[in-house]
């Protein structure tokens, strides 16, 4: 910035540096308080799931419990079989992601590398289902997987959401920018498509598998308005289904167990953030930046 | 299957005396190519089709399926729907209950998205600044993005609490009390709006971010450089620069807001005395409610018609690529 002996640097510098930093401590102070701004709805419902009941309802707020209790959970999974929910959940998430991912990769795969006739026009139709609402396909999926014989079952709540357009469009863009080079000398050396995609094209894919995956698993796990209508056993309820569930037959104020149970359904994808911030903001953010 | 012939026992090693004889050549190739290519269509067929029997069943039909019960008055339980060509269309566009539920989606549309785009690059700009803490920071603000929209919700139905949430606690920091926000008609929709931007924004701002962090610096600095205010550089260069991705989060954004039901599902029910219902709770408390799967379907018809102009218009925009 200034000269460039260290002794001169040091003393014409300080000054600017400090009135540098000085100049940043607003922009310190707002970030500090947007922190405050999302931090403290988790807070609160992290708290508020361990507080002893009574100091949820106290006035002035205890903001510290002054104990850490389990009765909300208990009081949450007396109420309604909140162990349940989370199994249905666990089960239609993993099945869906993979099963999601799996067909996914094929069909990336073949709309990447393999020939037929009229594949770009095929292509183009399964961009076009990106643009399908999801709240027109409700009633005729309803009646279709009605006629399947598939209501309130676990089949009939992932089925749907396997058809992966932005899955297949976001993994072809991913195997259509590997390096060429390594493909055709696996071609060259007698290996087979299968080979070559289990291979090559998956390792070398990898960042973008993970990255479906992850985006799959927080759609499966998140997904509302789907399973709410195709399940009508509390049995067959998953998480946020069961907590509005929760919500309706406890009433409005027994916040302590909807807490313990919103803890529930949250904590897990918070953990999978934590452990794979990078890729899910890579996926979902990502995307939008290279447009 | 294959044409290459080999027989199972023969040693693989001895393979180069098997070259075939000069003369056979030319025939083989031809016919060769042919039946590789009819191996590779097979093998589309049974990577592809899958997906694509799932994206025509529960993407393709449920469009055509949807528009023709949109004609039709059903209680979804009779065998079949009655045709009654487009009465269910000009029932809807006559009732001013319906009328007003396109102005609510309206409402809530713009407030969310417009809220969001503004604060997320604003949170963006703020991000882009070297301070300690900027990073987690920003992790932290895009975290409800990923989480169940029904647990947001509950989490914030009980901050509204107007006797134990935190809105007793701010409101009553300015001697007043907390409205009773979800249960009166007036403060519901903005209720909602401020845990959709709270959910979103933060995805709006890493967006942007990024975007920031990719564009051409040394135009930025010239203009720097030039004497250009902080203010003018932003308003003059920084802004256009990134209208592509403005428009990109405006599209998505749109089309996101249009469909949000678990937050409205969890706080509000579409109510009190459907403050709350826009087009997509609408549509569900119809068909899944009041079974009229018609009205429902019109409903769906309506909304798939204003996303779909949205998309096209996306679509021509990027064709133009403005500003770039």
């Amino acid at each position: 910035m200034s000269t460039s002996s260290p002794p001169d640097r040091d003393r014409a510098s300080l000054p600017t540096r400090v009135r540098y930093r000085i100049a940043k401590l607003p922009v310190l102070l707002a970030i500090l308080l947007i922190g405050l701004l999302f931090l403290i709805p988790f807070y609160w419902m992290f708290s508020s799931a361990f507080k002893p009941e009574e100091e949820i309802y106290r006035w002035p707020l205890q903001w510290i419990p002054s104990e850490l209790v389990l009765d909300h959970f208990r009081r949450a999974w007396d109420a309604v079989p909140f162990g349940q929910f989370f199994v249905n959940s666990v089960i239609v998430t993993a099945f869906g992601a993979t099963f999601k991912v799996t067909l996914a990769v094929f069909s990336a795969y073949a709309f990447a590398f393999l020939r037929f006739p009229f594949k770009k026009l095929i292509f183009l139709a399964v961009l076009g289902a990106l643009m399908v609402p999801g709240h027109v396909t409700l009633l005729i999926n309803y009646i279709t997987i009605g006629n399947l014989g598939l209501i309130n079952t676990y089949a009939g709540i992932f089925l749907p959401g396997l058809a992966s357009a932005f899955g297949t469009f976001l993994l072809r863009q991913h195997f259509l920018a590997l390096p060429k080079e390594v493909l055709e000398a696996a071609e060259l050396d007698g290996c087979g498509h299968l080979r070559r995609l289990t291979h090559f094209v998956l390792p070398m894919a990898k960042p973008a598998v993970v990255t479906v995956a992850l985006i799959a698993v927080i759609d499966e796990w998140n997904d509302f308005i789907w399973p709410l209508l195709v399940t009508n056993s509390v049995q067959m309820r998953t998480l946020p289904i069961g907590l509005m569930f929760l919500k309706e037959t406890e009433g409005v104020d027994q916040w302590g167990p909807i807490m313990a149970g919103t803890v529930l359904v949250v904590l897990p994808m918070l953990l999978l953030f934590l452990l794979a911030q990078r890729y899910i903001i890579a996926g979902l953010a990502g995307a939008a930046v290279k447009k | 299957m294959s044409l290459t012939v080999q027989h199972p026992g023969s040693p693989v090693v001895a393979e180069p005396a098997a070259v075939p004889p000069l003369q056979q050549r030319p025939v083989a190739p031809a016919k060769r190519r042919g039946a590789r290519r009819r191996r590779e269509y097979l093998l589309f067929a049974l990577f592809a089709l899958p997906n694509l029997a799932l994206i025509a069943v529960f993407a393709y039909w449920p469009v055509i399926g949807n528009a023709y019960l949109s004609l039709t008055r059903w209680d979804m339980i009779a065998p079949s729907p009655t045709f009654v060509g487009f009465d269910n269309y000009a029932t809807l566009f006559t009732d001013p209950s319906f009328l007003r539920v396109l102005r609510i989606t309206a409402v809530w549309v713009v407030s969310v998205v417009g809220v969001s785009l503004v604060g997320g690059l604003a949170l963006a700009l703020l991000f882009a600044a070297k301070v300690p803490g900027r990073k987690a920071v920003s992790a932290l603000a895009f975290s409800p993005h990923i989480l169940s929209g029904a647990a947001v919700a509950a989490v914030w139905l009980f901050l509204f609490d107007p006797n134990y949430g935190l809105s007793r606690v701010v409101f009553s920091l300015f001697g007043m009390d907390s409205p009773h926000w979800t249960t009166s008609s007036r403060w519901a929709l903005p209720a909602l709006i401020i845990v959709a931007v709270w959910k979103g924004v933060g995805f709006v701002a890493i967006v942007y971010l990024a975007a920031l962090q990719s564009l051409p610096g040394d135009v930025l600095e010239a203009a720097r450089l030039d004497g250009a205010s902080r203010w003018k550089t932003f308003r003059h260069i920084t802004f256009p620069l990134l209208s592509p991705t403005t428009f990109f989060l405006a599209v998505t954004q749109i089309i996101g807001a249009f469909q949000s039901f678990d937050l409205i599902a969890m706080m509000t029910g579409g109510g009190p005395a459907d403050a709350t219902t826009t087009l997509s709770w609408f549509i569900y408390s119809q068909g899944f409610m009041q079974f009229k799967a018609g009205t429902a379907a019109a409903g769906a018809m309506i909304m798939f018609v204003l996303l779909l102009v949205v998309t096209v218009v996306q679509l021509r925009y990027v064709e133009k690529k403005v500003h770039y």
